[in-house]
């Protein structure tokens, strides 16, 4: 009789001094009559909240702190993207000398540069055989293999040639094929 | 129902006193016979970087593991070494089947599910084991991927529907539009296509990357989705979808063998037809 008083004591100062205390406890111990009845609900207070309304901001904050993982350096060379990496550089080997030459060719008059066709092939056939050969072959190379990668990305455009087995092997045949036409280009 | 779970809970927790302790780590382990064959010791070098200590650069740690006492997987590798040999190794991991795409990671330059990843029995060679590329990492080998999500919200990924079917129960589809959804709807967002991208790399902010186009191209295909106008509409700008230059490691990389890359391709014909 006296512990039941004590504890019923205890219990109303509790709620009387910490009732989110008292709620709590009510809440977690289910009694079994609810359990029965399908009454019980369970809440969680270890759920994590995260900030919706600023979520932007939040990730400023934090990529701030954070480091970028590897990436070029790591990942593994596969003719996919070396493929289309060359495709980029051969393009700009292609277009920067030409843009170069352009205007180096509008500027000549102010110059007095010669950069006419006729002065060019004399300056380009005084050269010794082997820079001729290399020459040739330096814009050779870049232009084959643009202009049949170029193939490749036309035929991906139309949506064929685009599964592993077939990019695999027209890359690959583009870089025998390009490098052969290059040195039939540079013999010529 | 409570008072059961408690009890058994309790049961559960007392368990490992009365195991050995031989027996309380088997996770992921063969247990060996009587007779031990000849260890091979395989190394496997991790990313490492602690959030606690920002500062701190991020380096490779190596690990050594006998590959007879690991499962076959390098998913096994990493759980074991977290087991066994350092508990604060993190990274994301769930069904352990290539079902959920948690743990998507870079494993010898490739990007892959770990649990779908074999060890390579070589162990003259030692595997390379990094985040997904150019994500930024939260720790260890688990990458941030709050901004692959946002995009995926992005894009809708739901069906969008005004009108209700004729028998108000179901919007039914012919076996040939179904079809078309084939190689689309398996995809389980792990992000390795995405984060394999060398366009995605340096266009994130902008560029959706393949998995969410793929995404897209689902919906698209979709022959009970009304919305694809306005789906075309959202992708219409120079960065959505034109940042992709047919790099073509999406299609390489892809746990799950589909292919990115030919959704991409449609989504394309798609935008130049209309």
């Amino acid at each position: 009789m006296l512990s039941q008083k004590v504890a019923q004591q205890s219990l109303r100062r509790l709620a009387v001094q910490q009732p989110y205390a008292m709620r709590w406890s009510l809440m977690t111990a289910a009694s079994p009559v609810a359990v029965v009845i399908g009454r019980n609900i369970q809440t969680r207070y270890a759920a994590t909240s995260t900030n919706t309304t600023e979520p932007t901001k939040l990730l400023a904050e934090q990529r701030l702190r954070r480091p970028v993982s590897p990436h070029l350096t790591i990942y593994r060379p596969q003719i996919t993207w070396y493929g289309s990496a060359v495709h980029r550089i051969t393009g700009l080997m292609l277009s920067g000398p030409l843009y170069l030459w352009a205007t180096a060719y509008l500027a000549s008059p102010l110059l007095g540069w010669h950069l006419e066709s006729a002065s060019m092939a004399a300056a380009f056939g005084a050269l010794p055989l082997l820079a001729k050969v290399g020459l040739k072959g330096f814009f050779a190379w870049p232009f084959t293999y643009h202009c049949l990668n170029g193939l490749r990305h036309l035929m991906w455009d139309l949506g064929r040639g685009i599964t592993n087995k077939q990019v695999i092997q027209t890359g690959w045949t583009v870089v025998g094929a390009s490098a052969a036409a290059a040195l039939f280009l540079a013999l010529l | 129902m409570a008072s059961l779970r408690t009890t058994s809970r309790l049961i559960a927790s007392s368990r490992p006193l009365f195991r050995p302790a031989s027996l309380a780590r088997s996770y992921a382990t063969v247990e060996s016979g009587a007779q031990e064959p000849a260890p091979k010791v395989k190394k496997f070098q991790v990313y490492r970087w602690n959030p606690d200590t920002p500062s701190e650069k991020p380096k490779m740690q190596t690990y050594e593991l006998d590959l007879n006492k690991t499962g076959p997987m390098m998913l096994d590798a990493l759980i074991r070494i977290k087991n066994e040999i350092d508990p604060t190794l993190t990274f994301r991991r769930s069904c352990r089947e290539g079902i959920c795409g948690s743990c998507a990671m870079n494993i010898d330059g490739v990007n892959t599910l770990a649990c779908l990843c074999r060890i390579p029995t070589d162990t003259t060679k030692e595997s390379r084991i990094y985040p997904l590329p150019h994500t930024y990492v939260v720790k260890d080998l688990v990458p941030d991927l709050t901004q692959f999500y946002k995009q995926y919200k992005s894009i809708k990924p739901y069906l969008q529907r005004e009108t209700k079917s004729e028998d108000g129960l179901e919007y039914r589809q012919s076996p040939a539009d179904r079809k078309k959804l084939d190689g689309l709807y398996e995809c389980i967002l792990c992000a390795c296509c995405s984060t394999s991208c060398p366009s995605y790399w340096w266009n994130s902010e902008e560029y959706l990357g393949p998995a969410i186009l793929l995404q897209s191209y689902r919906w698209l295909a979709d022959s009970r989705d009304e919305k694809t106008a306005e789906r075309k509409h959202a992708l219409d700008n120079s960065m959505s979808v034109y940042r992709c230059h047919t790099i073509l490691n999406c299609t390489r990389t892809c746990p799950k063998g589909l292919n990115p890359a030919r959704a991409i391709a449609e989504i394309k014909k798609m935008m130049a037809a209309h």
